[in-house]
């Protein structure tokens, strides 16, 4: 099966050319295959959120490849990178990073009105079947302050799924949850993953949630082991 | 809460510069009108009488000049002249007077006054005496006048009384007064005795002559420049309303400037409230703005957005601020009126300066949202999810 994402030598250094230049990735190969359930784990300051924001292209890598939907990152514009991004992947954060101004509703519809990628009908009943798939079909006109963290997330969850990524990256989705709510939000994510097929990477200090992953990648000291 | 303060803050920029300028302009209009009523825009003398000099170089100067006494004379050729302003652009109405002084006589009572002998057509143009008839009718002829309501007090003559007009050479005509007018103005109530011009002529010993020809123009601020063309096409004294009172077009163009200089200050206080409202929310919402970055919202839909923002204060704004302009300008209207209890000004809205105010107000919440806005489009989604 063909790739959905793939690393090649990828290293990423932080105040390049002075005298406290530090490289946190040192060459990171990596291959994650469509539809397959990962878990990134490693301790603090391994490198885990930096190697997340570079496959999320949020943060460009100082040298390497990397491929997202067969299509190289090397030398497109940020304009291209920017569309890239909104249309293959999904973003859940540690801090679910609703917009507190908006409803469930409007927060799980905003990639679609920011892309313009449905009719506002469509988008409407699209949000709503995902917020009714992750369990919150009567919370969807309560704005971020009114609902619980564990709620709140998986709001963030329905929003990545939004544009139909094939690929999810979910940073900590549950380290900020109790164990009922982080298990509840961990079977939620493998539900999608074996019903819509879309492929996950999820950064997690839980172990115990890690190996219930597919495909396990332990980053150590900027290196996988 | 912010957003109140910046509308807020535009509300009441739009409405002061409405307000202010709708205020000033129409006070100033009021004044002009009322002082102007009354008088002509442009007066054509003959020139002043001169000692003439003797240019030979051996001609002895004396060192101190006596001037000429001005003596009461007539404009030569003045039909000419008054043929030539009639066919100048920009000339409304002109009207040829024979003025000068006379006395005005009622058994033992005795005054000084200034023989008005016109054109009663003529003069109409250039002054509605109609507006100011207090009694009677503006019906001048060699046996009637109209004189104003002080002098019929002074002389203790009512409509249809008789007068005696009696000239420096010792001319003794009756006329009846037909007539009392109030021109707003007490000394000229008491000088002035309308008369029809033939008869002043006759009295004032300028037959077939006129003293001075009156004009009004059709656009108040370009009498100057029409004064000073025709003082050099007929080599006559020609002076406008804006010589004459000098000292009223001052005060009114100081009022313009001080009001331009308010509106100016008036824009930069708000252009920079509402950028220093619109940075900190900036800075606030940092962290929205990148989770719409990392969701792939463009750096020019970010732009977009703040900018729009403040197009919304702008438009949003002026609507409220030309509102709130209408009100205070009803208040005031009902507030102050003239002396005599008729209204100062109304309250009525310039389209033209609403149209402009809303506009700059407009550019203004663009341009202020500017800087903000390119801040948060160029905000690194990471540094803004992190911090």
């Amino acid at each position: 099966m063909q790739p959905i994402l793939q690393l090649k030598q990828i290293r990423k250094s932080y105040n390049i050319g002075t005298s406290i230049e530090t490289e946190v990735l040192h060459g990171i190969n990596l291959s994650l295959s469509a539809g397959s359930f990962n878990a990134l784990t490693g301790p603090s300051g391994s490198g885990k959120s930096t190697l997340l924001n570079i496959i999320g292209l949020l943060e460009p890598p100082t040298s390497g490849e990397l491929i997202i939907a067969g299509q190289s990152t090397q030398q497109i514009s940020d304009k291209q990178l920017t569309k890239l991004r909104g249309l293959n992947i999904g973003f859940v954060f540690q801090f679910h990073h609703l917009l507190p101004a908006f409803n469930a509703l409007e927060n799980v519809m905003m990639p679609s009105i920011i892309h313009q990628h449905l009719e506002k009908y469509k988008a409407k009943k699209r949000a709503l079947q995902l917020l009714a798939a992750v369990g919150l079909a009567s919370a969807t006109h309560k704005k971020p302050n009114e609902l619980s963290g564990g709620m709140q997330q998986r709001v963030a969850i329905a929003r990545a799924l939004m544009l139909n990524p094939p690929l999810v990256l979910a940073d900590e989705p549950t380290g900020n949850l109790d164990t009922q709510s982080a298990n509840d939000i961990f079977n939620l994510l493998e539900h999608i993953n074996q019903t819509e097929g879309i492929s996950f990477l999820i950064v997690t200090h839980d172990l115990q949630l890690a190996q219930r992953c597919e495909q396990g990648f332990h980053l150590v000291d900027g290196q996988l082991k | 809460m912010q957003s109140w303060l910046i509308l807020a803050g535009v509300t009441g920029g739009v409405a002061i510069i409405i307000f202010l300028t709708q205020l000033i302009n129409q006070l100033q209009g009021t004044i002009i009108d009322r002082v102007l009523a009354s008088q002509a825009h442009i007066v054509m003398r003959p020139a002043e009488e001169t000692v003439l000099r003797d240019n030979k170089p051996e001609a002895i100067t004396a060192a101190l000049i006596q001037q000429r006494g001005q003596r009461l004379r007539s404009i030569d050729q003045w039909e000419s002249f008054a043929q030539l302003a009639k066919e100048t652009p920009g000339i409304k109405a002109v009207s040829p007077l024979a003025t000068g002084p006379v006395f005005a006589r009622n058994n033992l009572a005795s005054k000084s006054v200034v023989l008005m002998g016109i054109l009663p057509e003529d003069y109409l143009k250039v002054v509605n005496m109609h507006r100011y008839l207090v009694n009677g009718r503006f019906d001048v002829s060699s046996e009637q006048t109209v004189i104003g309501k002080e002098l019929a007090k002074d002389l203790g003559v009512g409509l249809g009384d008789r007068i005696q007009v009696v000239s420096e050479s010792g001319v003794v005509q009756n006329l009846t007064i037909v007539g009392l007018f109030d021109i707003n103005n007490k000394d000229l109530n008491k000088r002035w005795v309308f008369t029809q011009l033939r008869l002043a002529q006759s009295l004032l010993n300028i037959p077939g002559g006129v003293s001075s020809i009156d004009l009004t123009v059709h656009e108040l601020f370009g009498a100057k420049v029409i004064a000073q063309r025709l003082s050099k096409q007929t080599g006559l004294l020609v002076e406008s309303w804006m010589e004459t009172n000098s000292g009223l077009l001052n005060a009114l163009s100081n009022q313009t400037v001080t009001n331009s200089l308010i509106r100016v200050f008036v824009v930069i206080i708000v252009a920079l409230g509402i950028a220093s409202v619109l940075v900190v929310s900036v800075v606030q919402k940092q962290k929205e703005i990148g989770i719409l970055r990392a969701m792939g919202a463009t750096q020019q839909q970010v732009l977009r957005i703040f900018l729009m923002q403040g197009a919304i204060f702008g438009s949003l704004g002026s609507v409220m601020g030309v509102t709130l302009a209408f009100g205070l300008l009803s208040l005031f209207a009902t507030i102050y009126k003239s002396p005599d209890g008729s209204m100062m000004f109304t309250a009525q809205l310039d389209p033209n300066l609403v149209i402009m105010a809303s506009v700059v107000a407009l550019l203004v919440g663009i341009l202020a949202a500017l800087l903000p806005a390119r801040r948060a489009a160029r905000m690194d989604p990471v540094q803004a999810i992190r911090s």
